[in-house]
C-alpha cells in the first residue's frame, strides 16, 4: 500500500512537474500572472509528493516489505537498520528517486527563498528545472521504477553486499547526488538567461551560492569515496583515475571553474558567455557521469547493474538536454552583451586564467575517459590509460593553476599593481623554494617532481597566508590586525582557507607519494619488520565470528625506539551472503602519517614450527591525513563563503555596504 | 585593455555542440555494439600459435599436456576449468556434448585447483577431456594464454593457431551460435 502511494505520488509529481515546465513559459509570453505564479506553487507541490515518494521507498525498507523488488533485490533482514535505510539511495532506482526529491528540493527553495529575483525570470528558471525533472520522472517512471511489485514476495532479501555496508558509503552517494543535482540549479539559470538573452551581476549573484553548494557537496562526496577506497579496499591507495571517480571530478573541475567566473560577471560583468557556458556543461559533466556509471560502456568497481535499455534512454536524455541546451547556446549567445575592459596584470585575468586552466584539466580528463572507448570504436582496440597520464596532465596543468592562483588574489580588479604584488609574492617564492631544496637536500634528492610538488605547495600556502595578511595590514599595523581579520568579510576568509587547503593537499600528496614505504612480506605469528623505523610485530592471528562473517585478525604491535605505539588490528572477512572476501585495513593515523596493516591470505604453514603464515602489507604513508584536513579547510572555506553577509541578504547590496573595516577596496572580494 | 569578446565567429559558437555531438554518436556505437562486453578483454593471442606448455597430467600415469597436443592436423578445444568456478559447472555440459556428440577434441587444464578437487569435480559430472594438464597455481599455461579467470575457452586450429577465445561459460545458446560455427570454419 505504502509502496502504491509513492509511486502514485511521483506519477502526480510528473503532471504538475509538466505543467510548470510549459504553462509558465506561456504565461511570461502572454503576460498572465496565474500562470507564471504556477511556476513556484508547482514546484512547491512536486517537491512535497516527491518527498512523499521517496519517504515511501524508505518506509518498504525499513519494515523489509520483499513484495517491492526493489527492497527485495537490495536490502536483507539481517542487515543493521542503517543500512537497510541507506539501501534506499544505494541502488540504482533508488538513487533516482533520491535525486529527483533533491531537485524538486532545490527548485522549492528557487521558488521560495528567491524572491529578490523579477518573478517573470524567477518563474523561467523554476520551469526550466520542472523540465530536467519531468526528464528524469520519466525515466524512473518508465525504465527504473522503484516500487514494482513482486508476487509472491520472497522471504528474505537478496542484498547484502558486504562491501558496501561501510559508513563512509552511506553519505559517499548521496552528497555526490546532492552535489551533481545541484549543478542542475546554475544549468537552468543559464537557460532562462539564454531564452531572456541577458545576464545581469543580480544573475550571477543567485547563480554562484548554488555552484559554491553543488562544488562544497562534490568536493565532499568524491572526498568520502576516496577515504573509503582508503581503508576499505586495502591498496593503501585513494584515488585511482577510474572511469567513475573521474565522472565526479569533472563537473567538480566544471563547479570550481563556474563559482570563480561567476565572481566576474557580479563584480565586473564581464565573462557573461563564458559562465554560461559553464554552467550548462557542469550540469552536462553531471549527467555524463550518471551515464558513464549507469550505461555499461564502462567497467567499474561503482558501476550499478547495469543495463543497455536504460543506457539508451540516458543517452537520449543526453542528447536531448545537452543538445538542445548548446543549440540554444550557439543561437543566443552573441545576443547576451558584454562590458567590462580590464588590464593584462589584474583580477580579472587571473580568473580567466584559473578558468582556461581548470576547463583543460577537465577537457584532458575528459578525454582520458573517453579515449580508451574511442580505440574501442574505432578498431576494436582495448588499452588503458592509466594513471600514468593523468599524472603526467595534472602536473603539467596543475603547476601554471596554482602559480596563478598564488598571485591571483593579491591583484586589484581592472588594473592590478605590479610593484606591489612583487613585493609579496617574492619573498614567498624564495621561502618557498629554500624549504623545498632543504628537504630536496635532507632526503637526498627523491625525484624532481617531488621538488616541484614541495615548492608549489609551500608557495601557495605561504602566498594564501602573505595575501591574508597583507590584507588585515598585519606588517604595518598589527597592533589592530586581529580586529581586522575579524571584521574581512566571510568570502574573503573563506577563499584563503579554500586555497590554503589546495596547498595543505598538494603537500600531502607530494609526501606521501614520494616518502611512503610499502613492504609486502609472509609472517607467521613472532616475525618482526621494520616500516619506515616502526617496528611491527606480528603477534598472533586469531578466528574471529561477526554477526554475518568470519574473519582472521592479525593482531601487531608497533614500536618505535622501543616505545610502543599502538596495537594494529586488521581483518580479513569473508562473508556468507553473499560469498565475499574483503580486507579490513588497521590504520593508525599519527601526526606524522599513517601506520597501515593490511592481512591478506593463509600462505601455508610454516615447515618448522607449524604455525600459520599470511600474506601481510604494511605501509607508512608520511603526511596522508593532510589530504583530509586539506579537504576540511576547503569545505570549511566554502561554507564560508557561501554565508557571507552580501548572500545572506540575497539583494544586490550597493557597493559602500556598512562594512566598517579598514580593509577597504578590496574587500568584496572572493 | 582586454576586452573578452563574445564569440562572433559562428565556429566558435557551435564548437561545444560539434563535440557533444561526436561524444554522443560515440556512446550511441559502443551502445548498440551488441556483442560488445566490456568486462570481456581481447585477446591478444588471436591469429597467433599458441604458446609453449607443458604441464603435468591428472592421473598420475598419463603423458603430460603439451603444445604438441595442440597441433594435431585438425581443430581442438582447450578450455580452462576449476572444480571451485561455478559458471564451470554450468558450461560443463556444452563441452561434454561438444565431445561425445560432435566428435571434437577437448583439452581441459586445470586451472589453480587441488588435483583431488579436479578429479572429483570430473568423476561427478563426467570427463569430455581427451587430455587434462594440471597448472596448480596458475603461473604456467594460465599466464602464458592470458586468460583472466574461469572459464575460458580457446578455439585452436589443426595447426596451433588461436582462432578464437571464449570469455565466461559457455552457455545460452553459445555452443549452437558460436562455438560450433567457428570449428566449422576452422576445418
Amino acid at each position: 500500500m505504502i509502496a502504491e502511494l509513492g509511486h502514485f505520488s511521483l506519477i502526480t509529481a510528473f503532471i504538475l512537474s509538466l505543467v510548470g515546465a510549459t504553462l509558465p513559459h506561456q504565461g511570461i509570453r502572454t503576460g498572465q500572472l496565474a500562470f507564471i505564479h504556477l511556476a513556484g506553487k508547482t514546484a512547491i507541490a512536486a517537491f512535497i509528493l516527491s518527498l512523499i515518494a521517496f519517504l515511501s521507498l524508505g518506509y518498504s525498507y525499513y519494515i523489509s516489505d520483499f513484495s517491492v523488488v526493489n527492497v527485495a533485490t537490495n536490502s536483507h533482514t539481517l542487515k543493521p537498520l542503517m543500512y537497510k535505510l541507506s539501501g534506499a539511495w544505494g541502488n540504482h532506482e533508488g538513487s533516482l528517486l533520491f535525486q529527483i526529491m533533491i531537485m524538486t528540493l532545490y527548485n522549492a527553495s528557487i521558488a521560495l527563498f528567491s524572491k529578490a529575483l523579477p518573478t517573470p525570470f524567477r518563474a523561467r528558471v523554476i520551469a526550466v528545472q520542472h523540465l530536467v525533472i519531468v526528464g528524469f520522472m520519466l525515466f524512473v517512471l518508465m525504465t527504473s521504477n522503484p516500487f514494482l511489485r513482486l508476487d509472491p514476495g520472497p522471504l528474505e532479501g537478496n542484498g547484502l553486499n558486504p562491501l558496501l555496508q561501510d559508513p563512509g558509503l552511506i553519505f559517499h552517494p548521496p552528497m555526490l547526488y546532492l552535489g551533481y543535482i545541484g549543478l542542475s540549479v546554475p544549468f537552468s539559470f543559464a537557460i532562462a538567461a539564454l531564452i531572456d538573452g541577458h545576464v545581469t551581476p543580480l544573475w550571477a549573484r543567485w547563480v554562484r551560492p548554488w555552484a559554491l553548494l553543488s562544488w562544497i557537496f562534490l568536493t565532499i562526496g568524491i572526498t568520502l569515496g576516496s577515504w573509503w577506497a582508503y581503508y576499505e579496499l586495502g591498496w593503501g591507495g585513494w584515488w585511482f583515475w577510474d572511469p567513475t571517480e573521474n565522472a565526479s571530478f569533472m563537473p567538480w573541475l566544471a563547479a570550481a571553474a563556474l563559482l570563480h567566473s561567476a565572481i566576474v560577471v557580479e563584480k565586473r560583468g564581464a565573462l557573461k558567455n563564458w559562465t554560461i557556458l559553464l554552467a550548462i556543461v557542469a550540469f552536462s559533466f553531471s549527467l555524463l557521469g550518471m551515464f558513464l556509471v549507469r550505461s555499461g560502456v564502462v567497467v567499474s568497481v561503482h558501476s550499478f547493474a547495469s543495463d543497455p535499455e536504460r543506457g539508451v534512454f540516458i543517452l537520449a536524455f543526453l542528447a536531448l538536454i545537452i543538445g538542445s541546451t548548446l543549440s540554444l547556446y550557439a543561437w543566443r549567445a552573441p545576443s547576451l552583451k558584454g562590458g567590462g575592459l580590464f588590464a593584462t596584470l589584474s583580477r580579472e585575468s587571473a580568473l580567466v586564467l584559473n578558468n582556461i586552466l581548470l576547463s583543460i584539466y577537465a577537457a584532458v580528463v575528459l578525454i582520458g575517459t573517453l579515449y580508451p572507448m574511442i580505440l574501442e570504436a574505432v578498431n576494436g582496440t582495448q588499452i588503458s590509460v592509466g594513471p600514468p597520464f593523468f599524472n603526467f596532465a595534472t602536473a603539467v596543468i596543475m603547476t601554471p593553476l596554482i602559480l596563478a592562483l598564488g598571485v591571483g588574489p593579491m591583484l586589484a580588479w581592472k588594473r592590478g599593481k605590479g610593484d606591489r604584488i612583487k613585493a609579496l609574492i617574492i619573498p614567498v617564492l624564495i621561502i618557498a623554494l629554500l624549504t623545498a631544496v632543504v628537504i630536496f637536500w635532507i632526503t637526498a634528492g627523491t625525484s624532481l617532481m617531488t621538488g616541484l610538488g614541495l615548492m608549489l605547495a609551500f608557495y601557495l600556502m605561504g602566498s594564501s597566508l602573505m595575501e591574508m595578511a597583507d590584507r588585515v595590514k598585519l606588517f604595518k599595523d598589527p597592533a589592530k590586525a586581529g580586529k581586522r581579520l575579524w571584521a574581512l568579510p566571510r568570502a574573503a576568509k573563506g577563499m584563503t582557507l579554500a586555497h590554503l587547503g589546495l596547498g595543505v593537499i598538494l603537500l600531502a600528496i607530494t609526501v606521501s607519494e614520494a616518502w611512503s614505504e610499502e613492504k609486502l612480506l609472509v609472517m607467521k605469528p613472532g616475525d618482526q619488520t621494520t616500516v619506515s623505523g616502526y617496528t611491527f610485530t606480528f603477534t598472533e592471528a586469531r578466528p574471529i565470528a561477526g554477526p554475518n562473517y568470519t574473519a582472521v585478525e592479525g593482531h601487531f604491535d608497533v614500536t618505535k625506539g622501543g616505545q610502543p605505539i599502538t596495537k594494529l588490528v586488521p581483518e580479513d572477512r569473508l562473508y556468507t551472503s553473499p560469498f565475499m572476501n574483503t580486507t579490513e585495513a588497521a590504520i593508525h593515523p599519527l601526526f606524522s602519517g599513517d601506520l597501515y596493516a593490511v592481512i591478506g591470505e593463509s600462505a601455508g604453514i610454516d615447515k618448522n614450527t607449524g604455525q600459520q603464515k599470511f600474506a601481510m602489507r604494511l605501509y607508512f604513508k608520511p603526511l596522508i591525513s593532510g589530504i583530509w584536513f586539506g579537504v576540511f579547510l576547503m569545505v570549511i572555506g566554502g561554507f564560508l563563503s557561501l554565508t557571507d553577509r552580501r548572500l545572506r541578504l540575497g539583494t544586490a547590496a550597493p557597493k559602500s555596504a556598512p562594512h566598517n573595516s579598514t580593509a577597504t577596496k578590496r574587500q568584496e572580494t572572493v | 585593455m582586454t576586452e573578452i569578446e563574445h564569440p562572433k565567429s559562428s565556429v566558435v559558437r557551435f564548437l561545444p555542440l560539434a563535440v557533444f555531438a561526436a561524444m554522443a554518436l560515440l556512446f550511441a556505437l559502443l551502445l548498440t555494439d551488441d556483442d560488445r562486453n566490456p568486462k570481456q578483454i581481447k585477446s591478444a593471442l588471436i591469429g597467433k600459435t599458441v604458446p609453449d606448455i607443458s604441464l603435468p597430467p591428472l592421473a598420475d600415469n598419463n603423458p603430460p599436456l603439451t603444445s604438441d597436443d595442440l597441433k594435431i592436423g585438425k581443430p581442438v578445444i582447450l578450455n580452462f576449468f576449476a572444480s571451485w568456478c561455478v559458471p564451470c559447472r554450468a558450461e560443463h555440459e556444452s563441452l561434454m556434448e561438444l565431445a561425445a556428440n560432435e566428435g571434437v577434441t577437448v583439452y581441459g587444464i586445470a586451472h589453480k585447483d587441488k588435483p583431488e578437487a579436479s578429479r572429483k569435480f570430473l568423476a561427478e559430472l563426467g570427463n569430455p577431456y581427451a587430455k587434462i594438464g594440471v597448472d596448480r597455481d596458475g603461473f604456467k599455461a594460465s599466464i602464458d594464454f592470458g586468460i583472466s579467470g574461469v572459464p575460458e575457452t580457446f578455439i585452436i586450429d589443426g595447426n596451433g593457431k588461436i582462432l578464437y577465445r571464449h570469455w565466461g561459460p559457455i552457455v545460452d545458446g553459445h555452443l549452437e551460435n558460436i562455438i560450433l560455427p567457428k570449428l566449422r570454419e576452422a576445418k
